[in-house]
């Protein structure tokens, strides 16, 4: 196998950066999300339970039509951005973590929903009781007895954002170093024959995903998370 | 001193309508039946369940009124009928929990302290899991109590039990009760930890209250509640004495003496006594050469006839009350009336405390 080209390298690098960025931002989107989702019954809850789980289901093509529309200098979020003097967001590394981000909702919310349903409402009313406050509680409490589910969240998220391909061909295109990631770089070295160069990125990802889900099977059973 | 509780409330066939004021110190059973409101009435209590138009106070600070207090800020201590330990902590962390979160000039108690009273300091180091039933009940009243709370909830802590459980965890829940001095509310449906634990009791009965008692009041009205599981008794106050050559141990209330086998233990102060009303005998005079070894001069305070046996109230010399359960035909031969001195013998006693 001969070694990574500077072009290959810059990918890697570019597609850890959407995997970091999107994995932060999603478990702080998440988070209260799920915890929203577990506690209660509610017409609202189930729609937008739904809503997060579209992802799932639709062809990425399906998405990235959308959020090409909607990003781009026309769309709905577009144009407001380039009437305050902004660029819009199609065919930028922005405009990939917000598709990122939406792509991989689901991978986030359902572990920690689970996972917070599992925990139920004993420990943080115990906690209450004894005098901790809700910021208190989630620190002392919940998160420690919801890691595993925050480990799962965390990893799958990563995982299933180095895995995107179709959301960002149809929205970002292949531009290097600002929306020419791993999958979309394996794919243009095939289109240009170049198969030595794909096989040693596809060889990378297979190993770094079957690594991944190793470790959340494990954490899974070791931490009694259920699993998506 | 008072616990105000205002509450309406319904949901399908169940309602909740109770207005009352509670004595906020001592222990206060609320005794009924399961689905009879008490759990209900006791979250209303704690802002677990926030019912609108409630109306809660404890002593002329409002917790539900126009303002609603949270949990977090109430102090109370809440202990349920499974141990809710946080299981990511040790046994000392989880004890610790309310007390870091007290602040210092409200601390009166120590870790030691408290873990000393519940037998809990060879555990201190353990993580939750590996305590049994009973060692995790006590780290639960340990952990709350260490809370320094106003007012504990304990919503039937000894119910998920096993019976062997729970009599080694009620001398640790009485000794509690009475040294603490936490006002606490007791959700229970046994009478017997009504008998051992309370001081009032609070009747309830399809989401209604019935009464509020003193625990005397409650063991002296012949239709008492309590009763319908294993008959009329009485409980007697005293302390405990220590053991004599013949192998037992004297009761004493004031002019009042009692013999118990020897293994009776001694575990606080103030000693609470059983007596079932059907190990209670009468005797016109006292009796010589009798295996009968109490002996109990005592007045005829109150009569009640049943279909099959007679209810007397008897008064004690120390004006503690002891029913007596006997025959038809005992009354009529002996020609009880009210206000009749008589002797009242104890055959066996069941010791409580």
């Amino acid at each position: 196998m001969n070694s990574l080209s500077p072009a290959d390298w810059q990918a890697i690098v570019l597609t850890l950066k959407l995997c970091s960025y999107t994995t932060i931002i999603l478990l702080l989107l998440a988070t209260p999300l799920a915890w929203w989702l577990a506690n209660g019954r509610s017409f609202m809850r189930n729609m937008v339970q739904a809503v997060v789980a579209l992802p799932l289901v639709l062809p990425p093509t399906v998405l990235g039509f959308y959020l090409l529309l909607a990003f781009g200098p026309y769309g709905v979020i577009g144009q407001p951005l380039e009437s305050l003097g902004l660029r819009h967001l199609a065919f930028s590394f922005e405009g990939i973590l917000l598709a990122s981000v939406i792509y991989s909702m689901p991978f986030a919310v359902q572990p920690l929903h689970q996972a917070f349903m599992q925990l139920g409402r004993r420990p943080i009313d115990v906690a209450a009781s004894l005098g901790a406050g809700p910021m208190d509680r989630f620190f002392s409490v919940i998160l420690p007895l919801t890691r595993g589910g925050f480990l799962v969240a965390a990893t799958l998220t990563f995982a299933h954002t180095i895995g995107e391909f179709g959301v960002i061909l149809m929205l970002g295109g292949s531009i290097p170093g600002e929306t020419k990631v791993l999958s979309v770089l394996i794919y243009d070295h095939t289109e240009a024959m170049n198969y030595g160069a794909a096989h040693q990125l596809s060889l990378l990802l297979l190993l770094f995903s079957f690594t991944v889900l190793l470790v959340v099977y494990g954490v899974n059973r070791r931490f009694d998370v259920a699993k998506i | 001193m008072s616990l105000q509780v205002q509450v309406t409330w319904s949901r399908q066939a169940f309602s909740l309508a109770v207005d009352l004021t509670l004595p906020s110190e001592g222990v206060t059973a609320i005794f009924g039946r399961s689905g009879c409101g008490k759990t209900s009435l006791l979250r209303v209590i704690a802002g677990l369940d926030r019912i609108p138009n409630a109306h809660v106070a404890l002593n002329g600070e409002c917790w539900q009124g126009r303002d609603f207090v949270p949990l977090h800020r109430r102090r109370i201590g809440l202990v349920f009928q499974e141990a809710s330990l946080l299981a990511h902590l040790s046994v000392r962390d989880n004890l610790l929990y309310g007390y870091h979160r007290t602040p210092p000039s409200r601390r009166r108690l120590r870790l030691e302290q408290v873990s000393d009273m519940l037998g809990l300091s060879s555990l201190l180091h353990r993580s939750v899991d590996q305590l049994s039933g009973g060692q995790q009940q006590r780290v639960a009243l340990g952990r709350a109590l260490l809370s320094h709370p106003q007012l504990m909830l304990l919503d039937e802590p000894l119910a998920a039990l096993d019976s062997q459980t729970k009599a080694e965890i009620m001398p640790f829940l009485s000794r509690l009760a009475n040294e603490s001095g936490v006002p606490m509310l007791l959700v229970t449906h046994s009478a017997l930890e009504v008998e051992q634990l309370a001081d009032h009791v609070l009747f309830m009965e399809n989401g209604r209250v019935r009464s509020v008692e003193p625990l005397q009041a409650a063991l002296s009205r012949p239709d008492s509640p309590l009763f319908l599981d294993r008959g009329p008794a009485s409980i007697l106050l005293g302390s405990m004495g220590d053991v004599d050559q013949h192998q037992r141990r004297q009761f004493v209330s004031g002019p009042v003496t009692l013999w118990l086998p020897s293994h009776a233990s001694r575990t606080t102060e103030t000693q609470r006594l059983r007596i079932a009303a059907r190990d209670v005998s009468i005797a016109l005079v006292r009796l010589e050469q009798v295996s009968v070894q109490n002996q109990l001069p005592a007045s005829i305070a109150a009569i009640h006839s049943y279909e099959d046996h007679v209810l007397l109230t008897l008064q004690l010399h120390d004006g503690q009350t002891l029913l007596a359960e006997i025959s038809h035909y005992a009354h009529q031969t002996l020609e009880l009336t009210v206000g009749m001195s008589v002797v009242a013998l104890v055959k066996s006693i069941a010791l409580l405390r």
